[in-house]
């Protein structure tokens, strides 16, 4: 059964993945972040079950802060770099290059 | 006899005699720190410090005479130059006064000439610095009590002498002449530098007293070295062969100049080397005094030659100056029976010559810098005040009986011809050749018809040029007598080189001399039969080989070029090659390449940052493959 | 058994909704997606022995940053769908071979371990799962735990800073904004009264309705644009609305059709010497193109308008 949970805890981390690198709204990058913030919570949480520690779920609780904190600075920056250049694309966002 | 011991001292005229160095070079500090300001009054600063250094000058030869003979050698020490090994200190005694006498005496009057030949130079107080300058570091040079101070004053001379020569820097062939000049004594100074270090390593001491006092014995190979060594740097200074070069070019400084620096004083420092170091690393028959006689031989005889051929003025007197100061190294070379007619002929030197020079200045000031003395002829009509003191400085030089340079030059001859046959005969075929381009000299410019330039209108000179002419002119008649007869230099400067055993008596009718007299007359009279009685172009006959050979330089200069200058420029040439093609090839190649690189990797950075996100996911799914694969290995 | 079925019915769930989460155009279904994926996720916690955890899932992730996500997107604009066309050329290519290349890895590797029989938590939650969890948060983890709450804290403080705008220029007053809206109606004709109520007389949801003026005719200033837009688009658009719309687009073409007129016959006024003149001087003629470069794009913004 641990081996069902952490291929579909693989699989929605690789799709998490992806949707990182094709889609070009900011906020929808941001989703799939959080979608491979949460696969990796399922797989703790399945090592916690397969080993009978509770740091498993410790260690899911602690990235559920960081990924709520990380979200909160994350949006006030989308919200701010949308105010100056009417667009949430990330594509836009490309002036520090060569 | 041996030298007599360095004592110390303190007080008196002799304790202040720093005032000697230290009047000349606050001329200079004053003359070159205060600027314009001081143009109004800097002749006459520079002639009164001169005039005040001579005068202390005299009052320390008095206070000198005034001890007992064997506590002549007085040191006033100043400063720990290095604490507890060498004290800076000047060293007073029977040589280092003569000097300065010589130097402050005919510096004064070439300052006081000066007035009135750079009179209408905008640059006057500089030169006038300058001189100051070279007064003082020439009196550094001669007074210091070790071989330190004397480098110092060695260097500062060296200076000044280029300063002068290219003072007029404006001329292509001034500045040329003066880097020639710094680059030739270079070499000179190298080997000094490296025989003060020699002393150094061999005695613990570079003080004059220390060396002779000193305990150690060095091995004969070091001292041989040494002198030699010792003698290079002579070589430079004095523009002996063969480092000779450099003192025909620098006539193209003024005429004050050449004739204090590079007749009077300056270039006799390799006398006063090899004299003060004689004791110790020139005793007699030893190779480095060897080498000493045949260095001034050569020379006395090439400056000679030299002299016959050349129609500047002044690089006549260049060519008669190095023979001139040939014969003080020979007689340099011979040993305690020759330091004091070396010394001597040094001192009546320093005055007919000075005289000669500064009344070649006095005819070019008249003939609009004219040099060439095909240009001239006629002159001593219209200039009789120059003319009458020109002659005596002439008969002085070419040895006419009871004139200065008879009896010092006469002294040499005997001494030479009692130390060597060969090279007292020598002497006396140069004494014969100074007899023939003398009067050719003198025949050229103030006797036969007047060849001058349309626009020349001769004149005498003013007082103040005229005056220091009389009184050189004075001195070459009467010092030689003075100091030779009844061996009262020799006595004099005993304490401080020693002398023979055996004083030697004045013979007036020696054979070596009736010789000398009748070679000089010869030559004279070749002189008048060429240029005296005959016709002279105006432009310089094409002449044998030996007369090219002369004019040439005795082809010095080519073999430098030939020798050095050509194998260095190639070596540069290849440096350089080298360095733009392999050094600068490779790190502009390595540099090409990391910028090419760079500029394509720069690419990379499109500012996408899904781009990025992409290389970082590629990034970590890599790593986990990696991972298994070494998990798995 | 139950185990088993409750994760393949939320496992097929959780995956079509993360695919779904990626590939819908509309941000807004991409956030219900995502939350669909972490109320399953929740159930999954719980199945496995983690009722705390799912219950802070659907506290923190579901109900939290899901509305905070929300509230970003109706900010930023909640209407607007994105394209899905790729610019960066072989990004999307790329991205799903290293994808499948990790996930296949990922899949080896889990299959390649070979794993007991789960342990199980019950010997660590003897007195129960919240009860030892928290144990464990307030001793051997209650460095972290203090250092969260720093964490936290900063992150609010950035968020306020970030999203602070600080004032430069003073708050203009009601008699500022008054005086504005009287130099704009002196200017350019706006009505400087308040817009008019929708439909005086209306029957429906008023906000379709448009406010009638003294002669019956329909009021254009009343008019929603973002529905009369759609309705038009839709065909169902009342026509007196599209005739006050017109007449005001006339309205506007004319009053700029004046304007470039007027600014014509200001250029040559100022020529003044006539075309000998504007012609012999190099800086005249650029001086009355001005205008007629600036006339083409005043055009198509009232006619858009107009639309």
């Amino acid at each position: 059964m641990t081996t069902h949970y952490l291929v579909l805890s693989a699989l929605l981390f690789v799709i998490g993945g992806v949707g990182v690198l094709v889609r070009r709204n900011a906020i929808v990058v941001f989703m799939c972040v959080e979608l491979m913030l949460n696969a990796c919570n399922l797989a703790f949480v399945t090592f916690a079950r397969q080993n009978g520690n509770l740091d498993g779920q410790i260690i899911a609780f602690f990235v559920m802060i960081v990924a709520a904190a990380e979200v909160v600075i994350g949006l006030a920056i989308i919200v701010t770099i949308f105010r100056t250049r009417r667009s949430a694309s990330v594509d836009d966002v490309n002036l520090l290059k060569y | 006899m041996e030298p007599a011991k360095i004592i110390e001292h303190s007080g008196g005229v002799i304790g202040v005699s720093w005032l000697l160095i230290a009047l000349p070079l606050l001329g200079a500090a004053v003359l070159l720190l205060g600027g314009r300001k001081t143009d109004r009054f800097g002749h006459l600063l520079g002639v009164a410090t001169a005039v005040a250094s001579f005068v202390v000058g005299v009052l320390v030869f008095l206070q000198l005479l005034g001890f007992d003979p064997a506590e002549r050698r007085r040191t006033v020490p100043l400063y720990d130059f290095i604490p507890g090994l060498t004290k800076m200190g000047l060293l007073v005694d029977p040589l280092s006064i003569s000097f300065v006498l010589l130097i402050t005496g005919v510096g004064s009057l070439i300052h006081i000439y000066s007035i009135g030949y750079m009179a209408h130079d905008p640059n006057r107080r500089r030169f006038f610095a300058y001189l100051n300058l070279f007064v003082a570091a020439m009196l550094l040079l001669v007074l210091a009590d070790n071989y330190i101070g004397l480098y110092v004053g060695w260097e500062g001379v060296g200076l000044a002498s280029y300063l002068l020569i290219g003072f007029w820097q404006h001329k292509p062939s001034a500045a040329t002449a003066a880097k020639k000049a710094f680059i030739v004594n270079r070499v000179g100074d190298f080997g000094l530098a490296i025989a003060i270090f020699t002393i150094f390593t061999a005695f613990n001491t570079v003080s004059f007293a220390g060396v002779m006092e000193s305990g150690a014995h060095p091995s004969q190979g070091t001292l041989t070295a040494i002198g030699l060594l010792l003698l290079l740097g002579a070589c430079g200074k004095s523009a002996q062969l063969p480092l000779q070069s450099w003192l025909l070019d620098a006539m193209e400084g003024p005429t004050p100049v050449s004739a204090l620096i590079h007749a009077a004083t300056m270039v006799t420092a390799g006398v006063y080397l090899v004299t003060r170091s004689g004791a110790m690393f020139f005793p007699e028959g030893s190779t480095a005094a060897i080498a000493v006689t045949i260095v001034g031989v050569a020379t006395l005889l090439a400056g000679a030659i030299i002299g016959t051929a050349k129609d500047d003025i002044k690089k006549a007197l260049a060519g008669s100056t190095m023979s001139q100061i040939g014969y003080m190294m020979l007689a340099a070379g011979v040993g305690p029976a020759g330091y004091a007619f070396a010394i001597a002929h040094l001192i009546t030197h320093g005055f007919f010559k000075a005289d000669m020079f500064l009344g070649a200045g006095s005819v070019m000031h008249a003939m609009n810098d004219e040099v060439d003395m095909r240009k001239y002829g006629g002159l001593r009509k219209v200039m009789p005040i120059t003319f009458a003191t020109f002659l005596i400085g002439y008969l002085a030089i070419i040895g006419f009986p009871l004139l200065s340079g008879y009896f010092t030059k006469d002294g040499i001859i005997e001494s030479a011809m009692e130390h060597n046959a060969t090279l007292g005969w020598l002497a006396v075929l140069g004494a014969g050749i100074t007899g023939f381009y003398m009067s050719r000299l003198v025949f050229m410019t103030f006797f036969g018809q007047k060849r001058w330039e349309a626009d020349a209108h001769p004149h005498e000179s003013p007082a103040v040029m005229t005056w220091p002419l009389i009184i050189l002119s004075v001195g070459s008649i009467f010092l030689g007598g003075f100091l030779i007869l009844g061996n009262r230099f020799m006595t004099f400067l005993a304490p401080a080189v020693g002398r023979p055993e055996h004083l030697p008596s004045f013979h007036p009718f020696s054979v070596a001399g009736l010789v000398t007299l009748a070679l000089v007359a010869a030559g004279a009279a070749l002189a008048w039969f060429k240029y005296g009685a005959a016709e002279v172009p105006v432009t310089a006959p094409r002449g044998s080989f030996l007369t090219t050979f002369a004019r040439r330089d005795l082809y010095g200069d080519a073999l430098n070029e030939a020798l050095f200058m050509r194998p260095g420029q190639w070596l540069t040439r290849l440096a350089v090659f080298f360095d733009n093609r392999g050094i600068d090839g490779l790190v502009n190649g390595i540099a090409a390449g990391i910028g090419g690189t760079s500029g394509r990797l720069r690419r990379v950075q499109t500012g996408f940052v899904r781009s990025y996100a992409l290389s970082i996911f590629v990034g970590a799914a890599i790593l986990v493959g990696a991972w298994f694969v070494v998990g798995n290995l | 058994m139950g185990e088993t079925i409750t994760f393949w019915v939320l496992a097929v769930v959780s995956v079509t909704a993360a695919l779904g989460l990626v590939f819908s155009r509309k941000a807004v279904y991409s956030a219900l997606m995502l939350g669909t994926v972490m109320l399953s996720l929740a159930v999954l916690y719980a199945v496995q022995d983690a009722p705390f955890l799912a219950a802070v899932q659907i506290i923190v992730y579901t109900g939290a940053v899901m509305m905070l996500f929300l509230f970003v997107l109706m900010l930023v604009g909640v209407d607007s769908s994105d394209s899905l066309v790729e610019t960066i050329r072989g990004q999307r290519f790329w991205a799903i071979v290293a994808g499948l290349a990790f996930a296949v890895l990922l899949g080896l590797g889990v299959g390649n371990a070979v794993l007991s029989a789960p342990k199980g938590l019950e010997a660590v939650t003897a007195k129960g799962n919240v009860p030892s969890l928290a144990e464990l948060i307030f001793t051997r983890y209650v460095f972290a735990f203090e250092v969260t709450s720093a964490l936290l804290i900063t992150a609010a403080l950035g968020a306020m800073v970030l999203a602070h705008r600080e004032r430069t220029a003073p708050k203009p007053t009601q008699k500022d904004l008054s005086r504005a809206r009287f130099v704009e109606y002196a200017e350019h004709g706006t009505n400087p009264a308040p817009l008019p109520g929708p439909g005086t007389y209306a029957r429906h949801n008023a906000i379709d309705m448009p406010a009638l003026l003294p002669d019956g005719s329909v009021s254009s200033l009343s008019v929603n644009r973002v529905l009369a837009r759609r309705e038009a688009a839709e065909g169902t658009l009342a026509p007196e609305i599209a005739a006050a719309l017109e007449a005001e687009a006339r309205a506007a073409e004319e009053r700029a059709a004046a304007r470039r007129e007027e600014l014509v016959h200001h250029a040559s006024g100022v020529n003044g010497s006539g075309p000998n003149g504007a012609a012999s001087n190099g800086a005249a003629p650029t001086a009355s193109a001005a205008p007629d470069e600036e006339s083409p794009a005043t055009g198509p913004e009232t006619g858009e308008e107009a639309k």
